[in-house]
């Protein structure tokens, strides 16, 4: 079972429903932005499982991974930083009580 | 005293026990951070999963990928939002009420993701797929990194600059010219009260 491409591909596609859930239910934007990291933890772990598992893609997979992991560290930065911008003016991390921008 | 080769009275190789423990906790946590009423919980929990999944990392022959992991997701990431949880904790905040009236879409739309995803998984015949890990070494990895991929490389690390800037200018709060003025308006959130003037 850890020695099959599948097994750990369902995985990842498993992780990857649970944070898509996560993105669409949850009314807090910050819980949002925490299924977005699942997300990405998820599309890693096919990247990573692709580069164990595809021999010409050994090394690859894993710097694919890591250029990954440094971009969402980029996206977490920026994210939570308009998050809180918006807190301070909104006074509510409830992204259904956003609607300034449509009127 | 050596290991025996299976776990004993299952008869399992001890990657499939780990892979089935690692992979538990991981869903399991997933799950937690999705569905938990208590937002600093579910942040914790969002550290477990992380941590399981640089255990898989480790599984897959990838250790260096796992140390990222644990450097980056959970000791930046998690603890960024963390913080950011504190910072916008409020009393008034939610409650009762954790998911959109909508959310039962967004479940069916989630269960619909994870059985396409498996069915065409379980069919698809990978082309060059080995039946086993192969493990990347380390080396290989930082060969890649300074001759295939340096572009890439250095654009990460502009786009992590600009990452920067921009996290500190869009969270930095615009200076008011009297410091008690602004302790007035806004809640104090966790912070020392606003230091009385001397003069």
């Amino acid at each position: 079972m850890s020695q099959s491409l599948d097994a750990y591909l369902i995985l990842s596609g498993l992780l990857f429903a649970i944070g898509t859930f996560g993105f669409l239910a949850r009314r807090n934007a910050i819980a949002m932005l925490m299924s977005i990291e699942l997300m990405l933890n998820a599309v890693n772990l096919s990247i990573v499982a692709f580069g164990a598992f595809v021999p010409s893609l050994a090394g690859d997979g894993a710097l694919i991974a890591l250029f990954v992991m440094a971009v969402a560290a980029a996206e977490a930065t920026v994210g939570l930083a308009i998050v809180i911008a918006i807190y301070r003016n909104k006074r509510t991390p409830l992204v259904d009580e956003y609607a300034s921008m449509r009127e | 005293m050596a290991l025996p080769q299976t776990v004993p009275f299952i008869g399992w190789a001890w990657d499939d026990l780990i892979f089935l423990v690692l992979a538990g906790l991981m869903l399991g946590g997933g799950l937690m951070v999705v569905l938990g009423r208590d937002i600093i919980r579910s942040g914790l929990f969002m550290v477990l999963s992380f941590a399981a999944l640089a255990g898989i990392y480790v599984l897959l022959g990838a250790p260096l990928v796992a140390a990222a992991q644990v450097l980056i997701y959970i000791g930046a990431i998690s603890v960024l939002i963390l913080f950011a949880i504190m910072l916008t904790q409020s009393k008034a905040g939610p409650s009762n009420l954790v998911f959109h009236h909508q959310s039962w879409a967004g479940a069916l739309a989630a269960v619909g993701l994870a059985v396409i995803i498996i069915v065409v998984v379980i069919y698809t015949d990978w082309p060059g797929a080995a039946t086993g890990v192969v493990a990347s070494a380390t080396t290989l990895i930082a060969n890649l990194l300074f001759t295939d991929y340096v572009l890439a490389f250095e654009v990460v690390s502009v786009l992590l600059l600009a990452a920067v800037i921009g996290g500190v200018f869009l969270a930095k709060r615009e200076d008011s010219p009297d410091p008690g003025a602004r302790a007035v308006d806004e809640p104090t959130l966790g912070r020392l009260p606003a230091p009385r003037d001397e003069s």
